[in-house]
């Protein structure tokens, strides 16, 4: 019992990185119908510029607190919604219009793009840094096991809550969101309306970009160790996630998430570490074989 | 004085087939003029070129004076022509009052008196405020296609087959709402129509579109009186 509960709080910090991330997928499958495969790259990205930020602000002298984080935080979004934005720039927009595959292939290409740069850039051996947020919080003892919550698990969820929360805000309640929205359900008239449907979608990369930075600076205070590789698996999963959710649906992207670290983490607990991914995979075939539309997706109308 | 809205020559296709073959219409302030032709004519692909999707191959589209053939389609909404095109396109999953605001946003418009307008002209809307856009009846939803295109403040208005598929009841409200609104606040309409007996007694001017070509222009009334008119477009054999 104290086991399960203990890996119910690992497993949901790990899923709300994988929902980050998700909601990156399903934003864009959402207004333009791709998926962005260079996306789990750009989580990576963004765990390497939060990575150079510590390093910068500890040669600063400045002692890592929650300040420092914040603005690890805030310069480490700003830097990968510039890339996201770039991505778009370079490889979808020429491509808009073209046939389906298009993007997509040059979503790979894209991919692989950025995990060349980095490793070009940063190096290909495992980058390491020093644990920022320490401590502990037992909260239960039973049968000689501890049930504790570390603080990085806290604010792991702390900050995904409130980021999901301001993002969702922004969606559901200002001009922008409802402009994103009007581009899902139908960019022509969006554009009939006086949207400027391109400068939406741009909008799209930058948020995403800057939400998978978030899961990004997670990951690397969670781990401490980051290579230019995470993006693949990391971004694999995730997309897992948002196709378990329902591709296309915010709730379900973070809810997919939940899931997938859920799974992951109970498969490794009482079953095997080594094939917690053979398990997640597995997910991701059943969902698109049993329930294409995944558990809070609608059925995909054809439109003319 | 120069027309409002100004077509000249104008050549748009899908591809290889071409849908507009030199078509040359013109649109006066405060006039209602109605493009009439059967199925298939380039109707709606001609208010659709106005917008630049498809765009004229060859011609030009001047507004107000100003050349906008080759502008992207969002900044000629914003320079005062909005649309409420064929088939509607209601945003299904947004609200009817988000549908109405998503009209005024990108102009930067205040939505208020907008809102208050919408609902004064089509009482429904406001009790389905909150109501999603895709779960209301095809009249409501041709209602809340008009009330999103004046949300805005356009001076030219372009209407693509309000009356389709609609009660005749319907029909009546909403030719009877174009007709105040031109009368009362001066907006120039172009309204395409297979309806061609009501909407030749609503409009000014009107012209017929047959396969991409103008056959024929005129007064509301001259048109009415055309045989060929009667008896394409009319039924009264």
């Amino acid at each position: 019992m104290a086991y399960a509960l203990q890996q119910l709080i690992n497993g949901v910090a790990l899923g709300m990185i994988y929902g980050l991330i998700a909601v990156g997928y399903t934003m864009v499958y959402g207004i333009i119908g791709m998926i962005n495969f260079a996306h789990g790259d750009i989580f990576m990205v963004g765990a390497f510029i939060s990575l150079i930020s510590f390093v910068l602000i500890s040669m600063g002298g400045w002692t890592a607190g929650p300040g420092a984080i914040l603005l690890v935080l805030l310069v480490s979004m700003a830097i990968t919604a510039l890339y996201g934005w770039s991505v778009e720039r370079v490889a979808y927009r020429p491509l808009r219009g073209s046939f389906r595959l298009a993007p997509l292939i040059s979503a790979i290409g894209m991919s692989i793009v950025l995990q060349n740069y980095v490793q070009v850039a940063q190096g290909a051996r495992v980058k390491p840094i020093e644990a920022i947020i320490t401590g502990n919080l037992e909260i239960w003892h039973g049968n000689g096991f501890a049930v504790s919550i570390s603080t990085m698990q806290a604010v792991i969820v702390v900050v995904t809550l409130a980021v999901l929360a301001i993002f969702t805000w922004l969606v559901t309640r200002t001009a922008l969101g409802r402009a994103m929205r009007a581009c899902e359900q139908d960019r022509k008239m969006a554009g009939l309306l006086g949207i400027d449907t391109d400068r939406t979608i741009s909008i799209t990369f930058v948020i995403g970009a800057a939400l998978a930075s978030v899961a990004g600076t997670m990951y690397l205070l969670r781990y401490g160790v980051i290579d230019f590789y995470i993006g693949f698996l990391a971004g694999v999963k995730a997309f897992t996630a948002a196709v378990l959710g329902g591709i296309g649906s915010l709730p379900g992207a973070v809810l997919g998430g939940l899931l997938i670290g859920l799974i992951e983490t109970f498969w490794s607990a009482y079953f095997s570490v080594e094939y917690k991914d053979v398990a997640t995979f597995a997910i991701l075939v059943i969902t698109l074989i049993f329930m294409p539309t995944g558990l809070l997706g609608r059925a995909e109308v054809e439109k003319v | 004085m120069s027309p409002m809205l100004r077509m000249e020559g104008v050549t748009a296709a899908y591809g290889a087939v071409e849908a507009l073959k030199g078509v040359s219409v013109h649109v006066n302030a405060g006039e209602i003029v109605t493009l009439i032709g059967a199925n298939g004519a380039g109707k709606s692909t001609l208010l659709m070129t106005i917008f630049g999707a498809p765009r004229a191959r060859q011609g030009r589209i001047t507004f107000e004076g100003r050349d906008i053939t080759s502008l992207p389609m969002h900044e000629i909404a914003r320079a005062g022509i909005a649309q409420s095109p064929e088939g509607r396109r209601i945003f299904p999953r947004m609200t009817v009052r988000e549908n109405l605001l998503m009209g005024a946003q990108a102009l930067g418009v205040d939505p208020a008196p907008g809102l208050e307008q919408a609902f004064t002209l089509f009482p429904r809307l406001k009790e389905r405020e909150a109501q999603r856009g895709g779960t209301l009846s095809g009249g409501e939803q041709q209602m809340l296609a008009i009330a999103r295109a004046l949300m805005s403040k356009p001076r030219l208005l372009l209407l693509d087959e309000p009356s389709l598929g609609l009660a005749p009841l319907v029909v009546r409200q909403i030719f009877s709402a174009i007709r105040r609104l031109n009368a009362e606040t001066g907006l120039t309409v172009l309204l395409v129509e297979q309806n061609a007996n009501q909407a030749l007694r609503l409009a000014h001017r009107g012209y017929v579109l047959v396969t991409g070509r103008i056959t024929l222009e005129g007064t509301g009334a001259a048109l009415l009186a055309r045989p060929e008119v009667r008896d394409a477009y009319l039924g009264t054999h």
